[in-house]
């Protein structure tokens, strides 16, 4: 009869963690936190931001930090929607529900979709990472600069296809921008994520792509980066120029930030709390290097710096989707 | 292959060792939980490799895969759910076999063909990585178009009956794959309810359809007399379920070939491999009908082809850095954290670490075998349970397992209704695995059509880009041939019902 005990004991401990996460009893702010912290990663496991959100958080149970450990939970769909709009109407708003930030992504959706979320539902405490997009051609392709795909483009309109993670992500704001600042059409393919969008560009089923600067500078063998679209160059790719240098008004609205977030109404002592928490969590020395020994660039930033950053960002997207918004309606 | 030499010894330090065989043993438990997939287990556990030695972490992580995949067949086989979508083909002969009192026959088999497709894929990976790797970035939207139009055409044999029937399952499961957003333009679709914004999730509907019309039954039947199949543990019946399984050369081959192609095209991932080989064993085999009903050479060929997977899908992933499978996206991750960028680098810089973890994943294989057929022994008192307390048990795996891919209890509710409608559809002759096939298949299709024909535009045309290139015509050829021989058999099935028929006549 061992088996049906066996059963019998995994469905009762089935029901207990079901129950758990489903009725996490709320507790004093003061205390806070006295029991492990659920993070709300809008992505799947192993995805770049699923990957980096363990990793920066996996000094969490410190004493000098949180003393508690943060435990992920990956609720991915429709480009982070599902997670985001579970975690503004669905979480509970006592401090132990957090969630993943991905900039632009939630902007953007936030201006074309009717989603349950925007900035000001989101209280941030924290900025851990920052992703430029890159501009990419295979290995074999005949584009060597910008200068080459641009002039090709204008030549002939809509014939580049240009592959990102997906629709409104960091990698289609970028696209657009560079379309409307170099005057050229290109024909911007939507794939499911980052790395089946790099996968085209390798394999050459694609002329170019923006891709995330991690991803591109692990894969530079077989790449040609053609440019980076932020202010400056990277420490990661010093050799590549920038979009601006190129000739290119393209600013760093397209980088990829990535940070922690409560939602509107939580208590203000835990967001305080958090706020000096996070920044100096992300900033240490173990982080630090684990970052950098996987290739994922790290930009630590406070919740006054990440709130300003938001407000900037909304109003240039809402420029910048204005036109497409109106092309949908 | 000479460095592979060199590094094994390596796998074979004590705390290798033993992270090696918990690894294999818990892999071999979470597998058998519905709803934790191979990918989940591994996600679950990358971040205690953080504090692991680089080659440890691997071999932990690595062994949990083999494990999982292998694991998966356990609760398909006993209590009819499949613990990943890989384990469809396992249940489809593997559950009758249980039913019949041989469940632990049925294990053994499932363990044997999976050491033998293990082995086999992993020597696959070992000898022609390289070439192998090219081959997988050959294929590109249209490639994978086709790839899910094959899987498409099998779904008309999964149906032991109607062809009618099977098709028909299929179109529902296609419909079900486009709720949700649409890949590319991000419109909604047939979104009636929040419940449905993130679209239908592969798990939660395996799940349901397979789940939920079982507990159902369960109830049902509890009111008959109890069935007089005893169920006990069969002794000594290991070495002669070896000398039998492996005489299924004919399944073990075809379910390793076809495992290891499969794993090598990125994102076709396992879940159709298991399903695609049973259908060619089954075509070419000369009792068709006994599939579905009980025969070994089904757990063989399925179980064989889902764990052949294995080693070809980290190819992409490990020389070219794209993982070609979620399972292999995150153990990127855990490559990653510990500096480890996948490419020629790491065969080059990290070649002790990159071996090791190889031979550990050829170790778990053997491991995974031995501590599965261990298990099995105790596979009798599972088929032992009441059936009323079973259907409370399936219950309860079936909600916790779908809750936990997503934590989300619309999952939940989704998988209550796919499971409501399969136990109606099950009532008038419709089964389960073509509908999930269609699930899998749709979004594979959909996705690579629509990327497919944004870039054709751009370029030659949609006529062109779909229809030329001998990859391509490769995979229609065998769309073709895979239609036509099922309305070939139907029709020469149809004549001999007829003929026996009219004997029948003639005689009376």
């Amino acid at each position: 009869m061992k088996g049906k005990r066996f059963l019998t004991r995994l469905a009762a401990v089935a029901l207990a963690v079901a129950l758990m996460l489903a009725f996490g009893l709320p507790a004093m702010a003061e205390n806070y936190p006295d029991k492990p912290v659920s993070m709300i990663v809008t992505y799947s496991p192993g995805g770049a931001t699923d990957f980096q959100a363990r990793l920066v958080t996996m000094l969490a149970s410190n004493d000098n930090y949180l003393g508690q450990p943060i435990v992920i939970i990956n609720k991915p769909g429709a480009g982070g929607q599902v997670g985001w709009n579970w975690f503004i109407e669905k979480g509970s708003k006592d401090g132990y529900t957090l969630a993943t930030y991905n900039v632009p992504h939630f902007i953007a959706q936030s201006i074309v979709y009717p989603t349950k979320y925007d900035i000001n539902t989101f209280e941030p405490v924290g900025n851990w990472g920052a992703d430029p997009a890159v501009l990419i051609v295979p290995k074999d392709s005949p584009f060597n600069s910008v200068k080459d795909l641009v002039a090709y483009a204008k030549q002939n309109p809509g014939k580049i296809t240009l592959s990102g993670a997906g629709m409104y992500v960091g990698h289609h704001i970028a696209a657009l921008q560079l379309m409307k600042a170099a005057g050229v059409k290109l024909t911007y393919i939507p794939e499911k994520g980052g790395v089946p969008a790099m996968q085209s560009v390798i394999s050459g089923k694609v002329k170019a792509g923006f891709n995330n600067l991690s991803d591109s500078f692990r894969n530079q063998d077989r790449l040609k980066i053609l440019a980076i679209a932020d202010l400056e160059r990277h420490e990661f790719l010093p050799k590549v120029p920038t979009l601006k240098e190129e000739g290119i008004d393209v600013d760093n609205s397209s980088v990829n930030y990535r940070g922690v977030v409560l939602p509107k109404g939580a208590p203000p002592a835990v967001i305080a709390k958090l706020s000096e928490v996070f920044p100096k969590m992300f900033a240490d020395k173990k982080v630090k290097a684990k970052m950098k020994a996987s290739g994922s660039p790290e930009k630590v930033m406070t919740r006054d710096q990440v709130i300003k950053m938001f407000k900037e960002r909304q109003v240039y997207l809402e420029g910048l989707l204005a036109e497409l918004k109106k092309k949908k309606k | 292959m000479v460095d592979f030499i060199t590094y094994f010894p390596q796998a074979l330090t004590p705390i290798n060792l033993l992270v090696l065989v918990l690894g294999v043993i818990g892999g071999l438990f979470l597998g058998a939980t519905p709803g934790l997939s191979p990918t989940m287990a591994v996600a679950l556990l990358v971040p205690f490799t953080f504090h692991m030695e680089p080659a440890t972490g691997l071999v932990l992580l690595g062994a949990v895969y083999t494990a999982t995949v292998a694991g998966g067949a356990i609760s398909a086989i006993l209590i009819n759910i499949p613990g990943a979508p890989a384990n469809i083909a396992t249940l489809l002969d593997g559950h009758p076999m249980a039913k019949q009192g041989q469940a632990q026959k049925a294990l053994y088999y499932c363990f044997i063909s999976s050491l033998v497709g293990g082995l086999f894929g992993m020597a696959m990976m070992i000898f022609f990585t390289p070439p192998l790797a090219e081959i997988s970035m050959e294929f590109g939207p249209s490639e994978m178009f086709w790839i899910a139009v094959f899987g498409i055409s099998v779904m008309a044999g999964l149906t032991s009956g109607s062809v009618l029937k099977g098709l028909i399952g299929g179109m529902f499961g296609l419909l079900v794959s486009v709720i949700g957003y649409s890949p590319m333009l991000a419109t909604p679709r047939f979104v009636f309810h929040d419940v449905l914004t993130g679209g239908v999730a592969i798990v939660p509907a395996l799940i349901g359809l397979f789940a939920i019309p079982q507990v159902f039954s369960l109830m049902e039947s509890s009111q008959k007399v109890a069935s007089d199949v005893e169920f006990k543990p069969q002794k000594g019946i290991l070495m002669k379920t070896i000398k039998e399984n492996l005489r299924h050369v004919k399944a073990l081959s075809i379910g390793s070939v076809v495992g290891s192609i499969i794993g090598v095209i990125p994102g076709a991932g396992g879940q159709v491999a298991g399903l695609i080989a049973y259908d060619q064993v089954r075509k070419f085999s000369k009792n068709p009908q006994s599939f579905g009903t009980g025969n070994p050479e089904g757990v063989a060929v399925a179980e064989s082809a889902n764990n052949a997977m294995v080693g070809p899908s980290l190819i992409p992933l490990l020389t070219l850095s794209v993982p070609g499978s979620p399972t292999a996206a995150v153990l990127l991750g855990g490559l990653l954290i510990h500096g480890l960028f996948p490419g020629p680098d790491l065969f080059r810089e990290h070649a002790a670490v990159t071996y090791t973890f190889i031979a550990s994943l050829v170790l778990a294989q053997i491991a995974m075998c031995v501590f599965g057929i261990l298990m099995s022994r105790y596979s009798h008192s599972v088929m032992k349970v009441p059936d009323l307390e079973m259907a409370a048990a399936v219950t309860v795996l079936a909600i916790f397992g779908t809750y936990s891919v997503q934590n989300s209890f619309d999952d939940v509710v989704v998988m209550f209704a796919l499971g409501t409608i399969m136990y109606i559809g099950r009532k008038v002759g419709f089964s389960a695995a073509p509908v999930v096939l269609g699930i899998i298949l749709g979004a594979i299709a959909e996705d690579n059509f629509l990327k497919g024909k944004l870039i054709a535009d751009t370029d030659v045309g949609v006529m062109v880009y779909f229809f030329t290139g001998s990859l391509n015509l490769i995979i229609i050829a065998l769309c073709a041939a895979s239609v036509g021989y099922s309305v070939f058999s139907e029709v020469r099935q149809y004549k001999k019902a007829k003929a026996r028929a009219r004997a029948k006549e003639a005689g009376s």
